[in-house]
């Protein structure tokens, strides 16, 4: 079982990414439960969720604690939410951010980490910080756990609010392609 | 800035696990969740007031020759960008730090 | 095998609704049953779902709108929860003794006070004495077939009772899974013609009175009361057969196979079990793999069907442990502890035999019930087992912790 967690803030399509990624795990004959998480839904306020990936049924219909890997949205958020918490050793992170890799300073538990000016390419794409599509290009780019083809197929049964489906396949492959992946050279603990 | 006539109730004699109250005020600085600001040209605004009336949270604040939004509450949400008459206002990105 | 669809729990509701063609709805919004509102008003616009939907404005006009449409012979639908039900208590609890087979999601949010809008069970298990019938889904999937088979179990002529069919708020209502759609010709074929007011009608060709006034201190009127009542134990106490055959023809049809009553998981050579109910039994069924593999004897007890009160099925499973450990997600407050539980303990009168029973309330208020949770469950149950009997309900959620304490 693969666990994700997606951390961002209210009205940036955190929860639709994870709805997205389910359909295209599924899509590809695999099981997801992709649960919300549950606070004020507010646009801007911080919200997380919690995405399963197995190649069997999943009973559980619980959050997230020990997630494999983490994405995140938005580039502030870390500044006053841990998006690292219970994150599992040889974690993988992927951040919208325009830093580079030397200014991230990821904890030791991650060993894989991919960066994507996911903001600079909304707002050249949608005119608006709407990272969901972008992130999920760069989220394949890092980890590779479903096709750009999948997450394609399953962009296209999605009801976007903001933009229509064609930029959102455009913004997806420009996270793709733009999204930096750093291996880091991490000593395993015991 | 407490406009209070009255004190805050005291909750100290009441047991805890009673009826929920709430008698401590929570900072919540929605100007934290912005992801674009309200820039005002100074030059172009003509304090008509038009910003101030749209604000669904209330936060534009009147200064000498101009109006500008409270920072701290401002949550970005361009309203006062759109309806400024005289496009003096524009949306800018917050930039990460 | 239909389409296959990924999606959450209030959108498989409005699914399973859709094909089961009532004629008409009605819904209020109201947190966390909106979205399922949202989706049956879209399916109605989209063509999708060909009945007619009543805007009304609250959910006291939810119910009492159904109520005629059920007299006047339509098959009908619609969901609530938390304090939407309570406003609509008034109709609700008038539906059952005037034996209106309507088929109700009651989204299950937990109570206020304090301020809730999340997920719990406190709303449906607090009106659980009103005479509908009552069943609790553990996944999407289930909400969906179960929500079909709701139609066929109240419309049956020795039931005609209304259905609660009860799905998490928050955890099943928003969580997104991969869900098999049916087909319609097959669920047409499933649920045959609807069977709706032959029993009471609102209708100038067969005038009738329906509801007059019954009972009084002396007369005919006390012994007709009486009659009625019984009648409704009666109908209750066929559901349980009709819901047993109800879910196995479902089996035969859809290839879906679910316990009806009660599901016994890994009760073969269990000293102990943990006793769930909704969403939460998908967790427990990991916890109880994990502590097998430690070694632990312990098994879990699902109920699906909370009324009728399946009593010989909850005895049969007893009598397999010797101790149990029942989770609730709701409150009963004069019995300091978790509704489930009592019911437990009253099975257990006719079993002839009690077992060391714990009571313990989690997931209130959208807190969540995890793995580790049920890990204590499980360790704790082991040691009333060995006679270590907690004399409280353990409170699962108390310090904002992976387990309590």
């Amino acid at each position: 079982m693969y666990e994700i967690r997606f951390h961002g803030r209210g009205g940036q399509g955190t929860v639709l990414a994870s709805k997205i990624l389910a359909k295209a795990i599924v899509e590809e004959g695999k099981f997801a439960k992709a649960i919300p998480s549950f606070g004020f839904e507010r646009r801007g306020a911080p919200v997380a969720a919690y995405l399963r990936s197995d190649d069997k049924i999943i009973r559980q219909a619980t959050n997230i604690y020990h997630p494999h890997c983490i994405v995140c949205l938005d580039p502030s958020l870390m500044r006053t939410v841990n998006i690292f918490e219970g994150l599992r050793n040889g974690g993988v992170w992927v951040q919208a951010t325009k830093k580079s890799i030397d200014d991230m300073g990821p904890p030791t538990e991650v060993s894989r980490v991919g960066l994507c000016d996911a903001f600079g390419i909304a707002l050249k794409v949608f005119k608006k910080p709407i990272t969901n599509s972008i992130m999920l290009g760069a989220f394949v780019k890092t980890t590779g756990l479903v096709s750009m083809n999948s997450l394609f197929n399953a962009m296209e049964s999605v009801a976007f609010r903001d933009a229509d489906l064609k930029r959102n396949l455009e913004a997806a492959e420009q996270g793709y392609e733009e999204c930096k992946v750093y291996d880091l050279d991490r000593k395993e603990p015991l | 800035m407490k406009q209070q006539a009255l004190p805050a109730f005291d909750p100290s004699g009441i047991p805890d696990d009673l009826c929920p109250i709430a008698t401590d005020h929570l900072e919540l600085r929605t100007g934290d969740w912005r992801a674009e600001r309200p820039v005002v040209d100074r030059d172009r605004c003509v304090k008509c007031a038009t910003c101030w009336v749209y604000c669904p949270t209330q936060c534009i604040i009147e200064k000498p020759t101009w109006f500008e939004a409270n920072l701290e509450i401002c949550k970005g949400c361009g309203i006062c960008s759109e309806e400024c008459p005289h496009h003096a206002i524009t949306m800018v990105e917050e930039r990460e730090e | 095998m239909g389409r296959v669809i990924v999606c959450d729990g209030n959108e498989a509701a409005a699914w399973g609704v859709t094909l089961a063609r009532p004629d008409i709805v009605a819904v209020y919004p109201i947190t966390p049953q909106s979205s399922l509102a949202e989706y049956i008003s879209q399916f109605v616009a989209d063509g999708i779902l060909k009945a007619e939907l009543i805007d009304v404005e609250g959910e006291h006009s939810v119910l009492s709108v159904l109520q005629g449409a059920a007299l006047a012979g339509a098959r009908t639908f619609t969901a609530s929860c938390g304090q939407g039900l309570a406003f609509m208590f008034e109709p609700y609890f008038r539906t059952p003794p005037l034996r209106l087979p309507i088929v109700m999601s009651i989204v299950t949010r937990d109570g206020i006070s304090p301020q809730c809008v999340w997920g719990g069970q406190q709303d449906a298990m607090t009106v659980k004495e009103a005479g509908w019938i009552h069943m609790y889904c553990e996944n999407a999937q289930e909400i969906l077939d179960t929500i079909i088979m709701g139609f066929k179990i109240a419309e049956h002529p020795k039931v005609m009772l209304p259905v609660n069919v009860n799905h998490d708020g928050n955890y099943l209502s928003y969580g997104v899974e991969r869900v098999e759609l049916p087909e319609q010709k097959d669920v047409d074929a499933f649920l045959g013609e609807k069977s709706i007011n032959w029993h009471a009608a609102l209708d100038p060709e067969r005038p009738m009175g329906v509801d007059p006034l019954t009972g009084g201190a002396g007369g005919a009127g006390p012994a007709l009361f009486v009659k009625y009542r019984k009648g409704l134990c009666k109908g209750m106490q066929n559901a349980l057969k009709v819901i047993e055959d109800v879910h196995q023809k479902w089996a035969e049809i859809f290839g879906r196979a679910y316990a009806a009553l009660v599901e016994e998981y890994c009760l073969e050579g269990a000293d102990y079990a943990i006793v769930t109910i909704g969403s939460m039994s998908g967790a427990g069924k990991d916890a109880v793999d994990l502590m097998r593999d430690r070694g632990e004897k312990v098994g879990l007890i699902k109920v699906k069907t909370f009324r009728p009160f399946p009593i010989k099925a909850m005895c049969m499973a007893l009598s397999k442990v010797k101790a149990v450990g029942v989770v609730d997600r709701s409150v009963s407050f004069g019995w300091n502890s978790g509704p489930l539980y009592q019911e437990v303990l009253s099975s257990m009168y006719f079993l002839n035999r009690r077992v060391p029973t714990v009571s313990f309330i989690g997931g209130l208020a959208g807190s969540d019930i995890t793995i580790e949770h049920f890990k204590f469950v499980i360790n704790i149950t082991a040691k009333a087992l060995a006679g270590n009997i907690p004399p409280e309900p353990i409170w699962l959620n108390e310090k904002c912790t992976l387990c309590g304490d």
